[in-house]
């Protein structure tokens, strides 16, 4: 026991080691959301290219669908934004738009330039709503259950693999559950 | 004639402080002191999450400007203090908190130093009560002939 007494320091510095590459591989922009599993703050907005029409939270009742925070100053979004068309012509759920503190007119020439994947575009013109649902990086998604109750939050922009790894089966799994509840 | 000029001047210093009041109109509620430093308190307390090492109040990012005037207005609808961080814990989590709340998931932040504190000192205690009891012939650093280390070249 004693001749491997030496060998204590390489095992603590070996211990050092690993919790610094568990420090590397950590995302510290990446806050997880108290609102998981909570419901979806209420909003009434405006729509984007109607300013007459608005909706409301409880207008998503009884559907699972998905709030995708943009803006047009958002470079991130624009890199994104190719997944979230493409996404959204497979049609497993609705996508709304949220226009986050962002001009009317430049949101909808981003929409009109780069193919809009939303069922429609909610208006935030102040940023309260995204206040509400705690967005402070845009882009922010997060999936709301058929009761309102948000499910997933999306931080930064969507990768193909977490689309496919986390967002589709999310979906189904959600779909199910709407079916038998 | 001396009196004439400076009744000028108090006008002129009367016309100034009004326009730079009238600069200051998009944001009314910053009128009010009292207020403005209940919320600086509060703002130096959260976390802005933007650029996460600066506080609400010293930082110039969009959001934390913007959850600045939120502070103020949820002040000046009446709420204390204690529900504003409730407010804000609500929408980002306890990581807006600077100084975060005792619970299981900050249980090795809040202990842990003192723990590594503890450790250390009990190391050194048991390291210096064994030295003490060592026989003092186990020290002999004034002949170093006896050491069996490497020797100084020069001496020999």
């Amino acid at each position: 026991m004693k001749s491997l007494k030496f060998l204590l320091p390489l095992v603590i510095f070996l211990g050092l080691v690993w919790f610094l590459m568990k420090g590397l591989s950590l995302d510290p922009r990446e806050v997880p959301s108290p609102l998981i599993g909570k419901p979806a703050p209420a909003f009434a907005l405006a729509q984007l290219d109607k300013p007459d029409l608005t909706l409301k939270r409880d207008d998503m009742l009884g559907k699972v669908w998905m709030l995708n925070v943009f803006a047009s100053w958002c470079v991130a979004c624009r890199e994104e934004h190719p997944l979230l068309v493409e996404f959204a012509r497979l049609k497993l759920l609705p996508i709304y738009g949220l226009n986050y503190k962002d001009e009317r007119v430049a949101g909808m020439k981003w929409l009109a330039s780069f193919g809009n994947p939303y069922e429609a575009s909610l208006y935030d013109h102040d940023g309260r709503v995204g206040i509400d649902y705690g967005v402070y990086g845009v882009p922010e998604s997060f999936v709301i259950d058929a009761k309102g109750v948000i499910r997933y939050k999306q931080i930064g922009p969507f990768t193909p693999e977490a689309i496919e790894t986390k967002l589709i089966p999310l979906v189904r799994q959600l779909k199910k559950e709407q079916g038998n509840g | 004639m001396a009196d004439f000029f400076i009744k000028g001047l108090a006008l002129l210093c009367l016309a100034l402080s009004l326009s730079v009041a009238s600069a200051n109109e998009a944001t009314p509620v910053a009128a009010d002191p009292v207020l403005e430093a209940r919320m600086l308190a509060i703002a130096t307390e959260l976390r802005c999450l933007v650029c996460q090492n600066q506080t609400i109040a010293d930082s110039h990012a969009d959001l934390a400007v913007d959850l600045r005037q939120q502070v103020r207005e949820l002040l000046q609808k009446g709420m204390t203090d204690k529900q504003i961080t409730e407010y804000m814990t609500d929408r980002y989590g306890d990581f807006v908190l600077y100084r975060p709340p005792f619970n299981r998931l900050t249980a090795l932040l809040w202990v842990g130093p003192g723990v590594l504190l503890v450790a250390g000192l009990t190391v050194l205690v048991l390291v210096l009560r064994r030295r003490s009891r060592m026989p003092q012939d186990r020290f002999d650093a004034e002949e170093p002939e006896a050491d069996e280390g490497p020797q100084d070249p020069r001496a020999s």
